[in-house]
């Protein structure tokens, strides 16, 4: 179990981090989400020692390790994009951290060729680290940090620099991996989907802080506030005089009628999204698994599922950033373009 | 522990310059009669023209090669761009006795020697530096210009003189500098008739002992070079920024360009080929042929030293050893402390001795450890200690970089494995940093075995270095002398490129090549 307490972290100056807290418990994957310079890879380097904090503390099994120092730590770090030693083998880079704990060579070798198999790499040892492919690299760095048996697990962005089927497949490997592991970890990502796929729980961070810890569906239930909920790519956002609202996508049905106007509709894999404009009033996105769409200029008309409205808070921080002139975060994820 | 080792090896001897120059019987008193009188001036001037000569020539005969090298890509261009380093890294002593070889009688020693020696010399910097730069360059502005119908002189004229200015400032600034403090080029080739400043710091100390003067002339000197200094280190500067994106891809050149690009490959390494090559012919040549009399020689006693050259040898040996170790043991920790970023003062304070010149270096020397706390005359500690200062930062430049170029991640993953600090230096930062190690190391024996200017002030009469050997022997009348010098001339080169080599294989071996 690892716990982080009222983490604070400055860095020239600048508050990257202010009063952070955040928990996985034994065996628990928790995902760790937010928006690129939110502070995430800061808060993963406290965890491992690599980033000393201003004030707070770091709690291994219940035992404060803030001031112990990174080799000491016992926890495994996975980067972005693997960071395997260039100067030794597949099988050197897996044993390193067995080899500095002094472990015999028998038993370095054993286990090396265990954690090689596990992440399916099985008779990779003498492989050179510059022929591995992006996935592959990213496999041995796993297999890398596993075989020491840390405590607890960081991943800072592990799949980020990997594209497409490849992608999707290691994230599926890793779910397993964790799962049949018993692994404690923190999954560092940018991502919602590979988020709400690994975390049992899902900490948001936004701008140094915890906006919100929570189970997938309590996420995508009830958001914490309006920026939580764009930033999961919940749009329909509606204001009126009994306060702030969000209608999650598949609660807005897309019926025959003729006071709405399809602006837009965009099949999303299994679900097709419509974007809709009530006549003098606010679009909203629908998502449907419907195979005859309407398509763009259509007239319709849209029945609003009550269960999935939900009241939400406003926005803590949008007049701050209006005073200083900031765009709201959500605008600029690359996640839900316009 | 570098910044101990340079507070007192370089600020202490610099304190005594000041003090020896400043004080006159307990009161301040500038020396005023020595920097104004008509002899001070007059090397001052001699000092300045023959460096700004020596420039204008050096980026003249640079710039041919450095075209073909920025401009076009043929077979032999890596060997060509590293020969033409060659002569940059060969002991001054050596260019002078190779000058002294080649020059016919009568202008063996004079203005034309000396010019020629410095251009010899520097070629390598405008060539690399001119060079580097220009490959760098946009050639569409160069192609437009041919469309639109101005010839290759105009086009290089109007368009590529002015795009290289950055460059050729800096290497013009850089050449100035080296020729501006050079110091065993002018004492060989220059006979008694010519002096630098530099040179005539010497002559004050060490013929006339007249250690006010030098002192004065030796303040005048560092103040000339710290302006110097300024103005390259503005002009480097402005180098780096202006840097522009990669440029085209260098071609095969072809037709008429194939011959120019072989004129200015031939042309100038031939021309910097035939100094040295004319030193081992002379160095063989005895009366009616060729033999290895000189060679054999070297083992018996002569009246230009007190012990046998071979002794020379030996002691160069051992000294630029140590001297090596000394210079890794202060730069390695200066570089890793450079590229940790907290060194910013400490970065400039190792670079120092750069900008100080040797002979400078060698009178401060002689100044601050003849009296006690510190009397190292009758050591021979002084030497190594020298050549460790001037080879210093030549370690740091060339370590820093590769230590720069270890991703810190690499560390971090280390530590978060398990690695103690003392731990990721061994497993990651020196297989990673092992290469430039070496080179460091090769580049610091290479150094002190080649010093000459500050070790001529503090080289023991019975322990001569090779240099220093050199130097005595050219300094007597007779063809035998001047075929020892030769001799010795050709032995100190070959060392030079066997420490260089063996350090690249014992201490590169096992390092990651990427």
């Amino acid at each position: 179990m690892i716990r982080l307490e009222g983490i604070v972290v400055e860095l020239g100056g600048v508050r990257i981090l202010d009063g952070v807290g955040l928990e996985a418990g034994e065996a628990e994957t928790l995902a760790l989400l937010g928006p690129s310079g939110s502070g995430k890879s800061t808060l993963l380097r406290v965890a491992a020692g690599l980033q000393p904090p201003a004030a707070g503390r770091v709690l291994l099994d219940g035992a404060d390790i803030t001031r112990v120092p990174a080799h000491r730590r016992g926890v495994g770090l996975v980067f972005q994009d693997a960071v395997l030693f260039p100067h030794r083998t597949v099988g050197d880079n897996v044993g390193f951290g067995l080899r500095v704990r002094g472990d015999a060579v028998a038993d370095r070798r054993r286990r090396v060729s265990e954690l090689l198999e596990l992440v399916g790499l099985a008779g990779a040892e003498q492989r050179d680290v510059g022929t591995l492919s992006g996935g592959e690299a990213q496999r041995v760095a796993l297999a890398r940090a596993l075989a020491p048996s840390p405590r607890v697990l960081l991943l800072d962005e592990p799949l980020a620099s990997l594209d497409g089927p490849l992608r999707d497949r290691l994230r599926d490997d890793l779910h397993d991996l964790f799962a049949a592991l018993r692994l404690t970890v923190v999954h560092v990502t940018h991502d919602v989907a590979e988020a709400f796929a690994l975390g049992r729980r899902v900490a948001v961070l936004r701008d140094g802080r915890i906006a919100q810890t929570a189970t997938p569906d309590e996420l995508w239930s009830r958001p914490a506030d309006t920026w939580v909920a764009r930033f999961l790519g919940m749009r329909n956002l509606i204001e009126d005089d009994a306060g702030l609202r969000v209608v999650r996508p598949e609660a807005v049905h897309v019926v025959p009628g003729d006071d709405a106007v399809v602006l837009a509709v965009d099949r999303r894999g299994p679900l097709t999204v419509l974007t809709v404009r009530l006549d003098g009033a606010e679009e909203l996105e629908a998502a449907t698994t419907t195979l005859t769409a309407p398509r763009p200029g259509d007239r319709v008309s849209v029945e609003i599922d009550p269960d999935g409205v939900v009241d939400v808070a406003a926005d803590p921080y949008a007049e701050r950033e209006a005073a200083h002139g900031r765009a709201d975060d959500a605008d600029d994820l690359p996640l839900h373009p316009r | 522990m570098p910044l101990a080792f340079l507070a007192v090896f370089f600020a202490w001897p610099l304190v005594a310059i000041l003090e020896r120059s400043l004080v006159l019987d307990g009161r301040l008193d500038l020396p005023l009669d020595v920097l104004a009188s008509s002899s001070t001036l007059e090397v001052a001037w001699f000092t300045t023209w023959q460096a700004a000569v020596s420039t204008v020539l050096a980026v003249v005969a640079g710039l041919p090669l450095a075209w073909a090298i920025a401009r076009f890509s043929f077979p032999g261009r890596r060997l060509a761009e590293a020969l033409v380093l060659v002569p940059f890294v060969l002991p001054t002593v050596v260019v002078a006795t190779a000058f002294v070889a080649l020059l016919p009688d009568g202008i063996e020693r004079s203005v034309w020697a000396i010019l020629l020696a410095h251009v010899f010399f520097n070629v390598a910097v405008v060539v690399r530096l001119v060079g580097s730069y220009w490959s760098g360059l946009d050639a569409r502005a160069w192609d437009a210009a041919a469309t639109l119908g101005a010839g290759p002189a105009r086009r290089f004229r109007s368009l590529t003189l002015p795009a290289l200015a950055p460059a050729l400032a800096a290497a013009a600034s850089i050449v100035f500098l080296f020729c501006f403090t050079s110091f065993g080029v002018i004492l060989i080739l220059g006979g008694p008739r010519y002096a630098t400043l530099e040179t005539e710091i010497y002559n004050q100390a060490a013929r006339a002992f007249d250690l006010r003067t030098a002192a004065a002339l030796a303040l005048l000197q560092l103040a000339a070079v710290a302006l110097v200094v300024a103005v390259a280190g503005r002009l480097e500067r402005r180098l780096g920024g202006s840097r522009s994106a990669r440029g085209a891809r260098a071609q095969r050149p072809g037709g008429r360009e194939r011959a120019w690009v072989a004129v200015a490959v031939g042309g100038t390494l031939g021309l910097l080929a035939l100094p040295p090559a004319t030193l081992v012919e002379r160095s063989l040549a005895v009366p009616g042929g060729h033999g290895l009399d000189h060679y054999r020689r070297l083992a018996e006693q002569t009246p230009a030293l007190l012990v046998t050259p071979w002794h020379a040898i030996l002691n160069s040996l051992l000294f630029a050893t140590i001297a090596a170790g000394i210079a890794l043991a202060v730069g390695i920790p200066a570089a890793v402390l450079a590229v940790r970023g907290a060194g910013g003062a400490l970065d400039t304070l190792v670079m120092l001795p750069l900008g100080a010149s040797a002979a400078m270096l060698g009178f401060g020397f002689l100044l601050a450890f003849a009296d006690p706390p510190l009397d190292l005359r009758g050591t021979i500690w002084l030497v190594p200690i020298a050549q460790a200062l001037v080879a210093t930062p030549f370690v740091v430049r060339s370590l820093a970089p590769t230590l720069r170029s270890v991703d810190n991640r690499l560390r971090e993953a280390a530590a978060v494995l398990g690695a103690s600090p003392p731990r990721v230096r061994r497993e990651v930062d020196l297989p990673l940093a092992a290469r430039g190690l070496a080179v460091a190391a090769g580049l610091a024996f290479a150094i002190a075995l080649g010093e000459f200017g500050a070790t001529v002030f503090v080289a023991r009469a019975d322990w001569p270095t090779l240099p220093v050997a050199i130097f005595r022997f050219l300094g007597r009348p007779g063809a035998e002398n001047v075929g020892q010098a030769m001799a010795l001339c050709v032995v100190l080169m070959s060392l030079t490129a066997a420490g260089a080599i063996a350090a690249d294989r014992v201490l590169g071996r096992g390092g990651w090549r990427s």
